[in-house]
């Protein structure tokens, strides 16, 4: 695999009873780019993150993560090597306050072991004010810092959004899967995710995006994966997939225009 | 309230009398009270949930507990203290009972509340615990008490490890039903291998135990130790509750995929609590085999296991505090109403059904220790 | 000895799929455990042995029909328990749909002891010996001695399962409620009234079980308010054995945990008797949990 890819796959499939719901897909994700996936509903773009993963173990290919073979490892192994993801049906913990939230995802930083723990040595007092304090900053990034007491299930949609994202940040990561950030928000949300996620980028974090947003996905992508039916179709930087006739097909099915709004 | 809605509920209970009735025989002319009472009570709750002054007081309250937390517990701590001197032995024991009980629920609450898994034989690690110690130090005298009381913790541990392992990879549903079948398999054991634990006779003989010079013999100066126990306990888990750990537990109760998905080893997780509760069920299981001092297969039944979990559930899933009142409540109440002892256990599983349809998260909900949260669905909106 | 054995296990293993038949039902369509149904199955036992003792009392005409009174006692108790199941269903299900896995399961154990104790303080604690009925005498053939009674059980079980099948299969009903089981949302989508899909499928496993519980009765001679228990743990575990959910599955799991039962009561210990569907239960559990013809693996996803 060539250098300077932070995720590779290779012939990646995935299969369920008969259905193909990846089929061969292998990709790579240079370092430092923001890298989008769409297509149509149904295409394999969640199955795809599912696979590379470990949520959802492929039926065959591989899965590379800066060089090492991820294919068979857990969710959790996952994201100690630094790959954290996003959920598209938001997966909040709502019994827990937004900064328990995050502190969840602070966790595979944390260094006090069980007797410490209940010993309550000092070591244990610094852990927790020290992760305490990135978590403050991780919320106060995507805006909720004021709301750090409040419990998760109150929190509205587009909130629950930005509390994916500061959990899956606070992991630390070095590639960042987002799963459609922005479905259902209005034009200014959009836009505020948008920024947010080129300041994630610049604080040299490798971000992919599955998004059906056009504006978001022509606005900030370096380079675009087109899906359709679990297949690879199309690749290519922005402009070069708008006007692709096989993406077009895909997504209208034969008509003349891209897919923009 | 419009007449469809009044004649629904008449045919309800109507239909309900009707199938009663033949268990009910004579008493059949009492029910249709009970149903008015219970009828009523409904109209009330609903009433009084949409009143603002009841719901007014209600928070109030619940406020100025919350506000004065250590003060409550250190005034709590404190009668606890002094209670044996204005109390009968009996009484003494009672306490002691509702202490031993305490530990349980406390170290269920660990499983079942803040990690969310459901166990029904749990009472098998409280077994295993008391006749490792009777084993230990009665049957065939090879240490002290004080050995013998972690290693019954140790034991029980044990026995959890290798329950777990394979059970906890199960969904909630079968590894409930595992669990049970480990406490009656334990029980069973229990009742047949004679060499070992006495068969149904059980072991009787076992010592209470000395600090030194002190011998733990009389009540009162048990119960203090017993108290010193739950008291260390209590802290500990509240400690681990306060915690990465305890955070852990709960994330994978509320969505263990999302827990993984942020690195959390779900399964090694699972395993560790599950270990503690065994433990401590261990460490609480040799307090009960001293403080009685024989112990026999009929003390480790399914009702013993429900009843525990009735403690975690009453008194707030997942709140270390709560357990302790849960178990409070469930052992020094039916003291008083001794005479209903026969209607004991059919006001348990009503309770039981009413807390889960009205109010699942206890008395206490189900913060892992009750604290003043910001629930913000009446402000900033 | 092992066609003896054999036949008895037949005979007890015919009320077993009864009353897994009522897990595997409910589970498919709520995918959850109803702990409380081995008490439908004892208050089926103790209504039967409340009928029954009734019969006494009726006018002579009547009691020469021995067998028709019986059917009748049968009748009534099973449409009385599917009434239990109905209100079960209504009062500690119901509300807690779409809660956490743990609330219903609470609920559930709550409703086992409440009715557990209510039939206790009816019934008292002590076993109820039911009055001698007919078919009791002992046949011998080619060294099997059984009973009239027992050739009863075991049709009328499978005369039982074959009726659920039929209701499953080729009624609207029952065609509903296996839509249900597959897709509760699609289900209401085309129309089908989950509420009442749910609800029928707890009376008809209710039925069943009230059926096995008089069977039982008159079988064993004895019963006590304690019998849901281990007879809910067993036929639970012949659910799972067979697949939970699938309907034949339970059918022939009930067979062969009752066959198992009595071989291993038989040729080894009848002490440990009862622990032997607990080992199965833990063996299938862990090792292939979707049981025999079950298909989706029910490990934590």
């Amino acid at each position: 695999m060539t250098t300077g890819n932070i995720l590779t796959t290779d012939s990646l499939s995935v299969t369920f009873g008969g259905v193909r719901a990846l089929a061969a897909v292998s990709i790579n994700v240079k370092e430092g780019e923001i890298l989008s996936i769409i297509g149509p509903n149904g295409a394999g773009k969640t199955t795809f993150f599912n696979a590379i993963t470990g949520t959802c173990p492929p039926t065959s290919g591989q899965v590379f993560l800066a060089g090492q073979d991820i294919t068979a490892k857990s969710p959790d192994e996952v994201a100690r090597l630094r790959m954290a993801r996003s959920f598209q049906n938001l997966k909040p913990f709502p019994e827990m306050t937004l900064l328990e939230n995050v502190l969840i995802g602070r966790e595979i930083h944390m260094t006090t072991g069980i007797l410490a723990t209940i010993l309550r040595l000092p070591a244990f007092f610094a852990d927790e004010a020290e992760q305490k304090c990135r978590a403050r900053d991780l919320l106060a990034f995507v805006g909720l810092e004021h709301r750090r007491d409040h419990l998760a299930r109150n929190l509205t949609y587009g909130e629950r959004k930005m509390l994916e994202i500061a959990r899956a940040l606070a992991l630390e990561p070095t590639l960042l899967l987002l799963d459609e950030p922005v479905a259902g928000m209005n034009p200014t949300e959009t836009g505020f995710v948008m920024e947010l996620v080129q300041n994630i980028r610049r604080q040299g974090i490798t971000v992919v995006i599955i998004e059906h947003d056009m504006k978001m996905v022509m606005g900030i992508s370096d380079r675009i994966y087109v899906l359709d039916h679990g297949e690879l179709i199309a690749e290519g930087a922005p402009h070069e997939v708008r006007a692709n006739p096989a993406v077009i097909e895909a997504y209208l099915g034969g008509g003349t225009h891209a897919p923009t709004h | 309230m419009n007449g469809h809605n009044l004649r629904h509920d008449l045919f309800y209970y109507l239909g309900m009398l009707l199938i009663c009735a033949p268990f009910l025989k004579s008493h059949t002319v009492y029910v249709p009270l009970l149903f008015l009472g219970v009828w009523g009570l409904r109209r009330f709750a609903a009433f009084a949930g949409e009143n603002r002054t009841i719901t007014g007081i209600r928070e109030q309250m619940e406020s100025l507990v919350m506000a004065h937390s250590s003060l409550t517990v250190g005034s709590i701590l404190a009668i606890a203290l002094l209670l044996p001197f204005v109390s009968s032995n009996y009484l003494i024991d009672v306490l002691t009972s509702a202490i031993l009980y305490a530990i349980l629920a406390t170290a269920l609450n660990i499983t079942v509340g803040m990690t969310g898994v459901l166990v029904l034989g749990f009472i098998g690690f409280y077994a295993v615990g008391a006749y490792t110690t009777g084993i230990l130090t009665a049957k065939f005298a090879l240490c002290g008490f004080w050995i013998a009381l972690p290693l019954s913790g140790l034991a029980a541990m044990l026995c959890g490890i290798l329950l777990g392992i394979p059970a906890l990879r199960l969904k909630g549903d079968y590894l409930a039903v595992v669990t049970l079948g480990f406490g009656e398999i334990i029980r069973i054991f229990l009742t047949n291998l004679n060499a070992l634990t006495g068969g149904p006779n059980g072991i009787m003989g076992i010592k209470r135990p000395s600090f030194g010079v002190f011998a733990l013999d009389h009540p009162r100066d048990f119960y203090w130790f017993a108290l010193v126990m739950l008291s260390l306990i209590v802290l500990v888990v509240a400690r681990l509750a306060n915690s990465r750990y305890g955070r852990a537990w709960v994330a994978i109760r509320e969505n263990e995929m999302a827990a993984g998905a942020l690195g959390i080893n779900v399964f090694r997780k699972h395993l560790l609590s599950f270990s503690i509760s065994a433990f401590l069920g261990g460490i609480a299981g040799s307090l009960f085999a001293v403080k009685q001092g024989f112990i026999s297969p009929d003390s480790f039944t399914f009702y013993e296991s429900v009843l525990v979990l009735c403690m975690v559930v009453l008194g707030g899933i997942g709140n270390v505090v709560g357990s302790v009142a849960g178990a409070l409540l469930l052992i020094i109440v039916p003291e008083f109403l001794r005479e209903f002892s026969l209607y004991r256990m059919l006001v348990f599983g009503a309770v039981m059904i009413a807390f889960m349809v009205f109010r699942p998260n206890g008395l206490l909900g189900s913060r892992l220790i009750t604290e003043e949260i910001k629930d913000s669905a009446d402000d900033d909106r | 000895m092992f066609l003896q054995h054999l036949l008895n296990g037949i005979t007890i293993g015919g009320s077993y799929a009864l009353i897994a038949l009522g897990y595997t039902l409910v589970y498919g369509v709520l995918k959850l455990i109803n702990f409380a149904h081995g008490e439908i199955y004892m208050i089926g036992a103790n209504l039967g042995f409340i009928l029954i003792s009734l019969i006494p009392a009726m006018p002579p005409f009547l009691q020469g029909n021995l067998i028709l009174l019986l059917l009748a006692v049968v009748l009534v108790a099973a449409v009385i328990c599917s009434l239990y199941g109905y209100y079960l269903e209504k009062i500690c299900y119901r509300p807690l749909r779409g809660a956490p896995k743990l609330t219903p399961l609470i609920s559930a154990l709550g409703a086992s002891i409440f009715l557990q104790n209510f039939v206790m303080i009816s019934m008292g604690a002590k076993d109820r010996i039911f009055p001698q009925t007919i078919g009791m005498q002992a046949i011998t053939m080619g060294g099997v001695s059984f009973t009239l009674l027992q050739l009863v059980i075991i049709f009328s079980s499978i005369a039982l399962m074959a009726l659920i099948y039929w209701f499953i299969n080729r009624t609207r009903l029952g065609i509903a409620i296996k839509a249900t089981s597959a897709d509760p949302y699609m289900a209401s989508l085309v129309g089908i009234n989950v509420d009442t899909v749910i609800s029928v499928t707890f009376m008809a496993g209710s039925f069943l079980a009230a059926c096995a519980g008089v069977m039982i009765g008159l079988y064993y001679g004895s019963i006590n308010f304690t019998l849901g228990y281990l007879g809910g743990i067993k036929a639970f575990t012949a659910a799972v054995l067979g697949g939970i959910g699938n309907v034949p599955g339970a059918m022939i799991g009930g067979f062969l945990l009752g066959v198992i039962e009595a071989l291993g009561a038989g040729y080894f210990s009848s002490e440990y008797k009862d622990v032997y569907a607990f080992f199965i239960l833990i063996a299938v559990l862990v090792f292939r949990p979707a049981g025999l013809l079950g298909k989706g693996a029910n490990e934590r996803a």
